[in-house]
C-alpha cells in the first residue's frame, strides 16, 4: 500500500479563510479507502468545517483506534499530529492527550466495531469523563476489514450481503451517549454534507465531549438492500430533528434558514449556535425527552438525525478537576519539583 | 542474660479492630528509641473480621529481613490462637486476654504464658463497648511497655502525635495504655529477659514503606498525569503521590492543581491515558500489579513499538491469576520484560529499598523520555506496603529533568525535513516532536503498524528490519542507562550470588550466617533490566553463580540465559515463593547444603 501526496499546485480562486489558508491547507493525502466510501464524505466534512472556522491546522491532535474509520486521521489535517492507537482504546488515549495539553483541538475518530463493541467501556467513560474533543464514529454497521461481520450497532434483523439477517439487539451509540451525560450528542449521515459540516463546527467549538454519530455507508460490505445502513435506506429513513449552523462571533448572519423554529445558544467564544427545529415538538435541551424520541423513532425504523442534545452550560474534565490553566506538559521542574528543602520535612515525619 | 534490641514480636489481631494504629504506635516508639526494625502487615484479602498479623522484627544488628517464628506473641483473635501459640519459639513468651481462660490442649510447657484479664479490666473503665474493643489493642501495648522496659515517654508521646487533631481520643488512649501498665507492674513480673533499649543505630534513617516512597519520588521527578485503576498492593502509591501532590503542586495564587490523576475504568483505559498523555509529552505513570501487566501488554507493546514515553510501577504480588492478592513475590519479572506479542522488551528497574522506590521513580520518568519507551518499576508488596528503614530521602536541586530528543519550533525551523524514526546519534533513539508544535513541520502519524523513518506506513521488509534493528540498538543504549548493578567481590572466590528487589532485605544476616559457616560468597544485586555488560561480568568470572528469587520459574535466571546466552546449569537457583518474604534462614540453609552436597571446599577450608 502507497500514500499519494497530493499534487501542491493551488488554485488560483480557492477562497482563504481567516488565517489567510485554503481548504487544501486542511486536507491530507489521498485516501486508501474504497471508491464510495462514506468514510472519506466524513473526512471531507471535517476538512471543511476546521478550514471554516479558521482553527490553525497544526494546533490539532487526531486520535483513532483501528478499523477503517480509524484509519482516516491519516486523511485530513495532515499538518497535524495523529495517532492510530489501539483497537477500542482511542478514548484512553484521546483523554491522556487532553490531560497532557488542554490548548489542543482534539479529534477522535473510531467505528462501530471500535466504538460499541471491543471498546464500548471506554467510550462509556470518556463520555462519563466529559473529555473536551470532538467524538465521531464513522457508523457502518460492519467490520469492514476483516470482510463484513456484523458490528453491535448492525440493526436486529438487517441482513448481510448473503441475507443472512443479524439475531442480535444494536447498540444505539446516541442514546448510550445521552444516557452516560454527555453535553453534545449528534447524529448525522455522511451523505449530507449540508447537515454534517455545521455540527462538526459545532461540536469542536462545544466545551467539554461532543459527539457524533455518523451513519457512513460501507460500499463494499453494507449498501445492499435488506441493510439498515446503506445509502438507500439512510436517505429513505432519516427524521431529522434540529440543524445546527455556527456563527462565528465577527461573521454576519447570511445563511437562509428552512423554515420551521429557530433558536440560538451562545458558544463560551461568543460565536452563535443556530439552531432550526424541524420537528417543532423536539426539545433539543430536554434529555430525557431527546432520549425518549429517538428511541421511539427507532422503534418505527427511522433514524433520527441532526443535533439531538446540547446542555448549554457544559464544563469540561479540566474545570471539574480544576487543573491549572496552562497545559501539564509545558511546566517545568520550576514548578514540579518540591525540592530539597521539602524533603527535610518530609523525612522529619518518618523518624 | 538478659537480650537487647534482638527479637520478633507478633501481634494476632482481627481485622478492623483497629489494631492497626495501636500496633503502629508500638513499633514507632521503638524505632524512636532508635533501635532498627522491620514491620510486616500480613492481612486477608478483606475488610472487616479476618484473622491479621502485625510482626515487628527488632534488631540492634540491623537484620530487618523476615524471621520465622516469634519470640512474643500477642494473641488478641481466639481463632487463630492454635496456630499463633504454635509459632512461639521454645523460651518464647505468649501474651493473651486471660478473661476467658486458655484451652487445657493450648498450654505450652517451653513458653511463658501471660494473661492478662484486658477485657474485664476495660469493663470498669469503659462504659461504651466499641471503646471497649479500641482499647483492648492499647491495653497490651501498655503491658509491653512495662514487660519489655520500653521509654514510656516516647510511647505516650505516639499517642500524641497519632491522634494530633484528635485530641479527644488523647486522654482514653493514654488512660488505657496506663492500666495496661499498672497492671503489669502490680501483677506480673517485669521487664522480661527480653528487652529494649535506646541505641544509636539508626541515626538519621527513616522508617516508611516503599509505596509512599514511591508516589514521593513521581512527585519529585515530575509526573503530572496519573491514570489508574485500584490493585492490591498498588494503590497506596497513587494515593501518596495525590496526597503530596496536594500538599505541594497546587498553585498558591490560582488554587489550580499542577498534576492530574484519573482514577481509570481499568488497566487498559489507565495505560492508554499514560501514554496519551506521554506521546505529549507530559511525564506521565500508573501504578499496579500483575493482574493489571497482563491487561496493559497490548498497550505496552504500542508503546515499544511507536516509541512513547509511559512509566508503570509494578507493585508485584502472588500470582499466578488472582493468586495470594495479599501476598508478595517476585513473579511478573517475565511478564513485564516481554510484555506483550511481537518482538518486545521492556526496560525493568528493580528497586530494594523505600529510598530506591523514591529515587527509581523519578529517575523512571527520565529514561521513560530519554529512551522513548515504557519502564517498569518491579516493586512487590514486602517493599511497596511494609514499612521498613530506610536512608532518609535527598534531592539535587541543580539537577534538571531529562526531557530526551524533543524538537521544539525552532528545532525544527533549523532542519530541512523531520524524519521521526531516523537515527540521527547512533544511539537508536530518534527524535520526537509534540502535537502543536509547529505549523508546518514535524506533524506526523504515530502508528503501532510498520513505518518506514519518515513514519510512512510500509510493509517492504527492509524498512521493516532496520527499525527493528533500530530498536535493538536503542536497547543496548538503555543497558548503558539504567541503574547499574550492586557488586561485592568481598570473597574474591569462584562463587557468586545474584539476587535482587527485596531479597536484599535478609541478605546481610544470610551472609553472616553463610560466614558463620565458612562461606563467603561474592554478591551482586541486581537492579535493572536490560542488564550491563558488567552483570554478564560477574557471570562470567565465577564458576558457579546462586540466583536468589522470590518465584517458582527462577525467572531472572530465565532472563540471564536468554539475553546472556549463559549456561543455565551454571546458574543454580534459590527459590522461594510461599508469599510471606524470603527470610536469611531459607537463604543460607540452601546455600550451606548446596556445600554439604557437593563437599565443595568451603573459604575457612582453603584458607
Amino acid at each position: 500500500m502507497t500514500f499519494l501526496a497530493k499534487p501542491s499546485v493551488r488554485h488560483r480562486k480557492l477562497k482563504l479563510n481567516e488565517l489567510g489558508l485554503s481548504h487544501r491547507d486542511y486536507e491530507g493525502p489521498v485516501s486508501t479507502l474504497c471508491a464510495g466510501c462514506g468514510h472519506d464524505s466524513v473526512s471531507a466534512a471535517i476538512t471543511t468545517a476546521c478550514a471554516e472556522l479558521s482553527l490553525p491546522p497544526h494546533r490539532f491532535a487526531k486520535i483513532s483506534g483501528i478499523g477503517c474509520s480509524s484509519k482516516t486521521p491519516s486523511y485530513f489535517l495532515d499538518k497535524s499530529h495523529g495517532f492510530n492507537s489501539v483497537h477500542g482504546r482511542m478514548p484512553s488515549v484521546a483523554t491522556g492527550t487532553s490531560l497532557a495539553n488542554r490548548d489542543l483541538h482534539l479529534i477522535g475518530v473510531s467505528g462501530d466495531g471500535d466504538s460499541a463493541s471491543i471498546g464500548l467501556g471506554q467510550f462509556a467513560h470518556i463520555v462519563r469523563r466529559r473529555i473536551n474533543m470532538l467524538y465521531i464514529v464513522d457508523n457502518n454497521g460492519t467490520y469492514g476489514l476483516t470482510k463484513g461481520q456484523f458490528s453491535a450497532t448492525n440493526d436486529q434483523g438487517s441482513t448481510n450481503k448473503r441475507g443472512v439477517p443479524n439475531l442480535y439487539a444494536s447498540i444505539d451509540l446516541v442514546s448510550v451517549a445521552m444516557q452516560l451525560g454527555a453535553t453534545f450528542v449528534a447524529r448525522s449521515f455522511s451523505g449530507d454534507k449540508s447537515q454534517l459540516v455545521p455540527l462538526i463546527k459545532a461540536g469542536l467549538k462545544h466545551p467539554g465531549f461532543a459527539f457524533i454519530d455518523v451513519i457512513s455507508p460501507c460500499v463494499a460490505f453494507n449498501n445492499h438492500e435488506g441493510s439498515t445502513k446503506s445509502y438507500n435506506y439512510v436517505r429513505d429513513h432519516d427524521s431529522q430533528v434540529v440543524n445546527a449552523d455556527l456563527v462565528l462571533p465577527q461573521a454576519e448572519i447570511t445563511t437562509n434558514y428552512a423554515p420551521g423554529e429557530q433558536e440560538n445558544v451562545t458558544m463560551p467564544d461568543g460565536s452563535i449556535l443556530r439552531l432550526s427545529k424541524l420537528a417543532s415538538e423536539y426539545d433539543p435541551r430536554d434529555r430525557l425527552a431527546a432520549l425518549n424520541y429517538v428511541q421511539s423513532k427507532a422503534e418505527v425504523g427511522e433514524i433520527v438525525t441532526g443535533l439531538l442534545y446540547i446542555d448549554p452550560d457544559s464544563s469540561d474534565c479540566h474545570t471539574i478537576m480544576n487543573t491549572t490553566e496552562q497545559a501539564l506538559n509545558e511546566l517545568d521542574e520550576s514548578v514540579l519539583c518540591p525540592g530539597e528543602a521539602s524533603l527535610a520535612e518530609i523525612n522529619a515525619s518518618f523518624r | 542474660m538478659i537480650k537487647y534490641n534482638d527479637f520478633v514480636i507478633r501481634f494476632a489481631n482481627v481485622n478492623g479492630s483497629g489494631s492497626a494504629s495501636a500496633n503502629n504506635m508500638f513499633a514507632k516508639a521503638l524505632f524512636r528509641m532508635g533501635i532498627p526494625l522491620a514491620i510486616r502487615n500480613l492481612f486477608p484479602s478483606n475488610i472487616q473480621g479476618l484473622p491479621t498479623w502485625f510482626e515487628v522484627r527488632v534488631s540492634e544488628a540491623g537484620f530487618v529481613g523476615r524471621r520465622e517464628g516469634a519470640d512474643i506473641m500477642v494473641a488478641m483473635n481466639a481463632e487463630t490462637y492454635a496456630e499463633d501459640i504454635e509459632s512461639i519459639l521454645p523460651g518464647g513468651y505468649l501474651l493473651y486476654d486471660a478473661s476467658k481462660p486458655l484451652a487445657k490442649e493450648l498450654h505450652r510447657s517451653d513458653i511463658t504464658e501471660i494473661g492478662i484479664p484486658i477485657a474485664a479490666m476495660l469493663l470498669d473503665e469503659f462504659s461504651d463497648p466499641k471503646q471497649r474493643s479500641l482499647f483492648k489493642n492499647v491495653v497490651y501495648l501498655g503491658v509491653l511497655s512495662k514487660l519489655l522496659n520500653m521509654d514510656f515517654e516516647v510511647l505516650s508521646d505516639m499517642v500524641h502525635v497519632s491522634y494530633r487533631g484528635k485530641d479527644q481520643l488523647i486522654r482514653p488512649n493514654i488512660a488505657a495504655l496506663e492500666i495496661g501498665r499498672k497492671y503489669a507492674s502490680d501483677n506480673l513480673t517485669s521487664p522480661l529477659p527480653l528487652q529494649v533499649r535506646h541505641s544509636d543505630a539508626v541515626g538519621d534513617r527513616i522508617l516508611v514503606d516503599g509505596n509512599t516512597a514511591s508516589g514521593l519520588g513521581f512527585v519529585y521527578g515530575g509526573a503530572t498525569v496519573c491514570a489508574w485503576y485500584p490493585i492490591t498492593p498498588s494503590t497506596s502509591a497513587v494515593e501518596a503521590f495525590e496526597s503530596y501532590a496536594n500538599s505541594m503542586r497546587i498553585d498558591k495564587q490560582t488554587g489550580r492543581k499542577n498534576f492530574a490523576i484519573i482514577q481509570a475504568e481499568d488497566e487498559l483505559a489507565s495505560i492508554g491515558m499514560v501514554i496519551g498523555s506521554g506521546w505529549n509529552g507530559a511525564r506521565s505513570f500508573t501504578a499496579t500489579s500483575g493482574p493489571g501487566i497482563s491487561l496493559m501488554s497490548e498497550f505496552l507493546g504500542l508503546a515499544y513499538f511507536a516509541e512513547i514515553p509511559a512509566v508503570i510501577l509494578d507493585v508485584q504480588r502472588t500470582g499466578p491469576s488472582t493468586g495470594m492478592p495479599t501476598r508478595t513475590q517476585q513473579s511478573d519479572l517475565l511478564a513485564a520484560a516481554y510484555a506483550s506479542h511481537g518482538d518486545t522488551k521492556h526496560v525493568l528497574l528493580i528497586p530494594s529499598t523505600p529510598v530506591e522506590c523514591f529515587e527509581f521513580s523519578a529517575e523512571s520518568l527520565d529514561l521513560a523520555d530519554r529512551l522513548q519507551t515504557p519502564v517498569l518499576i518491579m516493586s512487590d508488596l514486602e517493599l511497596g506496603m511494609n514499612e521498613s528503614i530506610s536512608e532518609p530521602f535527598t534531592w539535587d536541586d541543580e539537577s534538571k529533568y531529562d526531557r530526551g530528543k524533543v524538537l521544539d519550533k525552532a528545532g525544527l525551523d533549523d532542519i530541512e525535513r523531520f524524519g521521526r524514526y531516523l537515527d540521527p546519534d547512533g544511539d537508536g533513539i530518534g527524535t520526537r516532536t509534540l502535537p502543536g508544535t509547529h505549523p508546518s513541520k514535524g506533524a506526523f502519524f504515530t502508528r503501532g503498524t510498520s513505518r518506514d523513518s519518515y513514519a510512512a506506513y510500509t510493509e517492504d521488509p527492509e524498512h521493516y528490519v532496520a527499525n527493528m534493528q533500530r530498536l535493538e540498538l536503542k536497547w543496548k543504549t538503555a543497558a548503558g542507562l539504567v541503574p547499574a548493578p550492586e557488586i561485592d567481590t568481598r570473597a574474591n572466590g569462584e562463587y557468586g550470588l545474584i539476587y535482587y528487589g527485596t531479597s536484599a532485605l535478609p541478605m546481610p544476616e544470610a551472609i553472616q550466617h553463610l560466614k558463620d559457616a565458612g562461606i563467603e560468597i561474592d554478591l551482586m544485586r541486581i537492579r535493572a533490566f536490560p542488564f550491563s555488560e558488567v552483570v554478564f561480568d560477574f557471570v562470567e568470572s565465577h564458576t558457579q553463580v546462586f540466583i536468589v528469587e522470590q518465584n517458582r520459574d527462577a525467572q531472572l535466571k530465565t532472563l540471564l540465559v536468554t539475553e546472556g546466552s549463559i549456561n543455565p546449569a551454571k546458574l543454580p537457583s534459590i527459590l522461594y515463593y510461599g508469599g510471606l518474604s524470603i527470610t536469611a534462614e531459607f537463604i543460607s540453609s540452601e546455600l550451606i547444603s548446596f556445600f554439604e552436597k557437593t563437599a565443595s571446599p568451603r573459604i575457612s577450608e582453603v584458607k
